[in-house]
């Protein structure tokens, strides 16, 4: 009945920071399904795709056309990285919606970590591409000279609370949404131990409520994975095109 | 709750009630904390985010999306050259119907041109056979006019003869002498000229 109960982390076997956890066992799972599903779905590469090569290929255009709308055919290159972070998170969104299953990106540090991987590739590949003027990011032009250091300031606070903004939205609104899923789910078992067959009655109230929920949380599952994506995008284009 | 019994625990470690082991038991399964913001499981997480998000990353960019990336080039290189291939039948079938069109508008000249010949040659022939009966017709108007005028002269001359001989018998029955031949003549040469 506790709804923190679903992101209990429990080692599986090993101990310590080899232990292979549930948390694991569902990053395995996700990078086999992803990876099964791209393989298998263009195994005969057909000519003309049946289901599950038109399902491969329409992840694989929409991922591209995001990444070229957002950071230009420069962006292109990260386009493997944009991918793979978009399946990932949309797979372990997704492989979250069963019950009992385990969230991965439910924990801060995985979010955060991703983040950190988006952001460090920005700036490592801001830096190579542009050098120091990569820096210009924080000085956009045609600001006055005496409003340039609080604009650079807000510029610099900004990219800095980029990392956690992108970590916090998706790990939130994984761990917001499952938690009110399993409350609303819990109140109907409540309401029938406590009271009986007029329990059960009343239980019909939270358990629509739980299946619309339910519903919601599908969307809420592609949508963050979408919204981690095209954020990614959009970083990943200060590092190409760092000019305002 | 969990830290109710922790505390309990402490001060009297040892002395478990069955509802303090039973909160016991829910704090060994559940784990005492947030399970997100539990910072022993960060280095398992991270190490096996790691792991599998390298294995993603190397299986996507090594082998899935070159996969379907020439999945989508084979096709758009098979439309391309579909559409090349239509276009350059298009081009085909127009150069026919130009060819065809070409020829149509040939054989209508010749037919145009033959007509025309025929037409001229039937003209010049009707015109050949016309003027040879005009001709010959002319001839014989002519002919027929000379044998007028030959007639006229000659009856003229018969004319002139007798009126020469009744003026020359007249004028010697009246003076009773034949007058000069050619003054009759003149005279009568005068008055068939009024």
């Amino acid at each position: 009945m506790d709804p923190i109960h679903q992101f209990a982390i429990t080692p599986l076997f090993g101990e310590g920071t080899f232990a292979f956890t549930n948390s694991s066992l569902f990053m395995v799972l996700t990078v086999l399904t992803i990876t099964l599903f791209l393989i298998l779905a263009t195994g005969r590469g057909a000519l003309v795709p049946g289901r599950w090569q038109s399902l491969a290929e329409l992840s694989y255009e929409f991922v591209a056309n995001t990444v070229r709308q957002s950071a230009g055919n420069d962006g292109m290159r990260f386009f493997p990285l944009v991918f793979s972070l978009f399946m990932f998170v949309l797979v372990a969104n997704l492989f979250g919606m069963i019950p009992y299953s385990f969230t991965v990106t439910s924990h801060i540090i995985v979010t955060f970590a991703l983040a950190m991987l988006v952001i460090t590739t920005v700036i490592l590949y801001g830096f190579w591409k542009n050098g120091l003027h990569f820096l210009h990011l924080f000085v956009p032009s045609g600001i006055p000279v005496f409003l340039l250091p609080l604009v650079v300031a807000i510029e610099v606070i900004s990219f800095l609370s980029r990392p956690i903004s992108l970590s916090v939205r998706l790990f939130a609104n994984m761990l917001a949404g499952h938690i009110t899923l399993k409350v609303f789910a819990g109140f109907v078992v409540q309401l029938v131990a406590a009271l009986g067959a007029l329990g059960g009655v009343l239980a019909i109230l939270p358990l629509g409520m739980a299946v619309a929920l339910q519903g919601l949380e599908f969307l809420v599952a592609f949508l963050q994975a979408y919204v981690f994506t095209i954020l990614t995008c959009i970083y990943l284009n200060d590092a190409i095109h760092p000019g305002h | 709750m969990s830290e109710t019994t922790q505390l309990l625990n402490e001060i009297s470690p040892g002395a478990t009630t069955p509802v303090e082991s039973v909160h016991q038991e829910v704090h060994d399964e559940h784990g005492s904390a947030f399970p997100p913001f539990e910072s022993d499981t960060f280095a398992s997480q991270l190490l096996w985010l790691a792991i599998t998000f390298g294995a993603l990353y190397f299986l996507m960019s090594r082998i899935a999306l070159p996969r379907v990336a020439s999945i989508l080039e084979v096709r758009s290189d098979r439309i391309a050259t579909d559409l090349a291939e239509a276009d350059r039948l298009k081009q085909e079938t127009e150069a026919a119907i130009a060819a065809y069109e070409g020829s149509l508008a040939t054989a209508r000249a010749n037919a145009q041109k033959i007509a025309g010949e025929t037409r001229d040659k039937v003209q010049k022939e009707v015109d050949a056979q016309r003027k040879a009966l005009e001709d010959q017709l002319a001839g014989r108007l002519a002919e027929a006019e000379k044998q007028i005028a030959a007639t006229k002269m000659k009856a003229l001359e018969n004319v002139r003869a007798i009126a020469t001989d009744a003026a020359t018998d007249i004028v010697a029955q009246l003076l009773g002498d034949k007058p000069d031949t050619k003054a009759v003549e003149a005279a009568v040469e005068a008055s068939l000229k009024n």
